[in-house]
């Protein structure tokens, strides 16, 4: 196992490099650049601008000055759009935000969404499961961005509960909507794998002759029918995972959390290349151990894996 | 000889004559109550691009560093100049030397005098390769002596034509006359900043505990994407004139977010979105409000030689700028109080009177009939219906009136144009390369002046994206730079517009706000929107 997570760490190297390196060439192939503006910047001023950020130098040189900086100094670069700031200032500001409001999405979402989906398989064809079910295809029809307006217009306007927007230090009446609006479409997805798995599980061979040895149901559901009702839920927690706690772009823009999200998605369109860079690296980094933290999981949940 | 002007100059240039210095916070009115909690907050479209005066770009920075900032002219509610740092200032008989004196008890927020050499410093900043602001071209433009040199890096900083005679007095020498030029220094870019500050935190001295400002304010909170707070200077000279403690902007994207934001009460001010004007103002009277504002909208040709040869018949260009029915756009589209236009300049510019032209003075069925007339003489009808491309950048409101003109050309006049929509950066490369057929623009001033709009149409102008080429317009122009009163001027640069066509004008912009009743002296009068937050103060409910 621990020679498999070497190797697999020993492959994200190159694949993260591979990532960058695509990523770079792409971003600089778009049309227009970081000071492509309608009043176009007289020649003398641009020269000054590119000379500053090594903009005039050729590509691969661009590339290599800026691999060095973040091996040798940890410096992601500049930002060109936000002159006050630099990639390690936006990260730092706006990851610890898209992680909180992530995380507990991610709570939220896996924990409401497998408690449903259990309670339905084990309450098969009952009320239960029936409104268990109603509610998952419900929230799952339901994306963020649907959501985002109902409940800013439920819970601002109509009932002056809470506030519309903003971070304020990440205050829990900040939280709710932005928790709600990105943990509702996952929670619907997670209770309909995790229903549909358990109810699989239920009727397979071991839990009949677990059935049969005279097992209390609360043993045969938690010790033996649990974990292999996981497996395919946490194959779709990973990519979760990673989504939620990058941040959601809709949730950043329409409740102003100042989430990492807007940065990113803003840097692809003012061709701020260096925070779109960043911003990859950090997103692909994350992908990279998710997935590998998933595969590790599996050997945990199912003893038929082994590495 | 020294031409005492003081500010009988710049009255040249505003619509209205200063007749004494406003003081901030002294006009409010006798009957007012004053709220307890003097906070302002009102909506960011988008998060700023910075604080710093030398490198600020955007609206909402500007907006900022004008509360952060005092430069040495402000404006006040008309957009009229009013003292800043400098009380006064003269001009030599040919406007090529300015010397303004400053006030003596203007302070840093941290206790420091402001000085020339404050100015100085800030100027030579602004200006110098290695800061490499993309607003350099605001010292060009401003015609400063030794400008174009020191940015291209040909001279030293020193040989800027700005000196400091003594603490209190700053020279400002150009190459160019202009009359104008005090206007000029109510922007950003030419506030001071304090250079010890800067020398100790580097590229970090904006941010909230490093920084050092001269304004009314001072950054205390900062959010990016989310908020930013800014909070009363007791340094400030005029602060027991200053009547709100506090301004919060919240940064936030969707204007229709920030509408119901407004409404649960979170927001003194936002935007009001497209077509909703007329429901908030009979819901809200009062508080939907909209007024002038110094920019355009319109469609530019392409009269380039890789422009298509069609646009190059005036009556083909004519007869499309006809046909679209500037009253269902505003009315009807945007429904926010717009002007319709029919002129590249609108009419809320200082000393600016539009042509009377005949498009303008036609009914719109007058207008469709010419249309039809000119169309057909130029060789287009049913069986050879004119065809082409127009592109805008991405955006809903842009799509809706692009269809709506379209839709407009189609029935009146059977031509076909086919749309497109790009990503702004992608539009702009495909614009500033002529790699198109019709092609939307818009243009807010930067300074409350004609020439601001009409040097787009200049033949030499870098903004000339249509490739409009006409001796006589750059002729009137050339002549205006010189010209004390240059009004008649651009009024006739209007006239060859109207004839030529090369854009078609659709609406001038307004400011469309909801702005909470208990908001007092927002400058409404102020068309270029260049608000203070020392000169408003909030009213008890």
């Amino acid at each position: 196992m621990i020679s498999y997570t070497f190797r697999r760490l020993l492959v994200a190297i190159p694949t993260l490099f591979l990532l960058v390196v695509t990523c770079f060439y792409l971003m600089h192939f778009a049309p227009g650049g970081p000071f492509t503006s309608e009043r176009p910047i007289p020649p003398a001023v641009l020269a000054n601008i590119e000379a500053r950020y090594g903009l005039d130098q050729p590509l691969w040189k661009q590339l290599w000055d800026y691999l060095v900086n973040i091996f040798v100094y940890f410096d992601f670069g500049p930002s060109f759009a936000y002159k006050d700031r630099d990639v390690n200032d936006i990260i730092s500001q706006g990851f610890p935000i898209s992680l909180t409001y992530g995380f507990l999405s991610f709570v939220v979402a896996s924990a409401v969404g497998v408690s449903l989906g259990v309670g339905a398989a084990i309450r098969h064809n009952s009320w239960l499961d029936y409104s268990a079910v109603s509610l998952g295809i419900a929230a799952q029809a339901l994306p963020n961005f649907i959501m985002g307006p109902i409940l800013i217009l439920t819970f601002t306007l109509w009932l002056g509960w809470l506030p519309g927007g903003g971070w304020n230090g990440g205050q829990w009446q900040y939280l709710i909507m932005p928790v709600i609006a990105l943990s509702t479409s996952f929670m619907g997805s997670i209770a309909r794998i995790t229903r549909s798995s358990m109810l699989e599980v239920l009727n397979s061979n071991f839990i009949r002759t677990a059935r049969a040895k005279g097992l209390p149901e609360r043993q045969i559901i938690w010790r033996h029918a649990m974990k292999p009702t996981l497996l395919p839920v946490i194959s779709y927690l990973g990519p979760v995972f990673v989504y939620v706690l990058t941040g959601s772009v809709f949730v950043d823009i329409y409740f102003s959390t100042g989430g990492l999200g807007q940065s990113y998605v803003n840097s692809a369109l003012t061709r701020d290349y260096a925070v779109l860079l960043g911003v990859t690296i950090l997103y692909g980094a994350l992908t990279i151990i998710v997935n590998l933290l998933t595969d590790l999981a599996y050997a945990w949940f199912d003893p038929k894996i082994r590495y | 000889m020294t031409m005492h002007t003081k500010y009988s100059l710049a009255a040249l240039l505003c619509s209205t004559m200063l007749a004494a210095p406003a003081l901030a916070g002294g006009h409010i009115p006798a009957d007012v109550t004053l709220a307890e909690d003097q906070t302002f907050t009102y909506r960011q479209l988008d998060e700023f691009s910075s604080v710093d005066p030398g490198v600020v770009e955007d609206v909402s920075g500007s907006e900022m560093v004008r509360d952060l900032f005092e430069g040495l002219m402000s404006q006040d509610a008309d957009g009229n100049l009013v003292p800043g740092v400098a009380t006064h200032f003269e001009a030599n008989d040919d406007n090529t030397v300015y010397t303004f004196t400053l006030r003596d008890n203007a302070k840093w927020s941290n206790g420091d005098p402001v000085t020339a050499g404050d100015f100085v410093y800030a100027w030579q900043r602004a200006a110098s390769p290695a800061l490499a602001s993309p607003y350099q071209w605001y010292i060009e433009l401003m015609s400063i002596e030794n400008g174009s040199a020191v940015i291209k890096g040909d001279k030293p900083l020193s040989d800027l034509g700005v000196k400091a005679i003594n603490d209190t007095t700053l020279q400002v020498t150009l190459s160019a006359p202009l009359p104008y030029f005090p206007q000029m220094v109510t922007h950003g870019t030419t506030f001071p900043v304090h250079k010890a500050t800067i020398e100790a935190h580097g590229s970090d001295w904006t941010k909230p505990g490093n920084i050092v400002s001269n304004g009314a304010y001072v950054l205390t909170e900062h959010l990016p994407n989310e908020r930013s707070v800014r909070e009363r200077n007791p340094m400030y000279w005029d602060d027991a004139n200053t009547t709100i403690d506090k301004t919060v902007a919240l940064v936030i994207n969707d204007e229709n977010v920030a509408l119901t934001r407004f409404l649960a009460g979170e927001l003194d001010r936002t935007e009001i979105p497209a077509g909703q004007f007329p429901r908030l103002k009979e819901e809200y009277p009062g508080v939907a409000i909209s007024f002038p504002r110094l920019c355009n909208y319109y469609y530019t040709f392409n009269l380039s030689d890789s422009g298509p040869e069609v646009f190059k018949d005036v009556r083909v260009r004519k007869a499309l700028a006809l046909a679209v029915d500037r009253k269902i756009i505003t009315e009807n589209v945007l429904a926010g109080g717009q002007p319709q236009a029919y002129t590249f300049t609108p009419a809320a510019v200082a000393e600016f009177t539009p042509p009377e032209t005949e498009m303008a003075k036609m009914a719109q069925a007058e207008r469709d009939a010419m249309a039809k007339e000119l169309l057909a003489e130029a060789g287009f009808g049913p069986n050879n219906p004119l065809q082409f491309d127009m592109i805008y950048n991405t955006s809903d409101g842009h799509k809706k009136i692009a269809v709506a003109m379209t839709q407009m050309w189609k029935q009146k006049l059977g031509v076909e144009a086919t749309l497109a929509n790009m990503e702004w950066k992608v539009f702009l490369e495909t614009r500033g390369n002529q790699d198109f057929e019709l092609a939307r623009g818009a243009w807010c001033g930067d300074y409350n002046e004609a020439s601001t709009f009409l040097d787009l149409l200049d033949s030499e102008s870098g903004y000339n994206d249509g490739k409009f080429v006409n001796a006589d317009v750059d002729g009137l122009l050339e002549q205006a730079k010189l010209s004390t009163d240059a009004s008649s001027l651009y009024t006739q640069v209007e006239q060859i517009i109207a004839e030529e066509m090369p854009i078609i004008p659709i609406y001038h912009y307004a400011g469309v706000y909801m702005m909470d009743s208990d908001v007092g002296n927002w400058p409404v009068g102020n068309v270029e929107q260049n608000w203070y937050s020392k000169d408003l103060y909030k009213i008890a409910e």
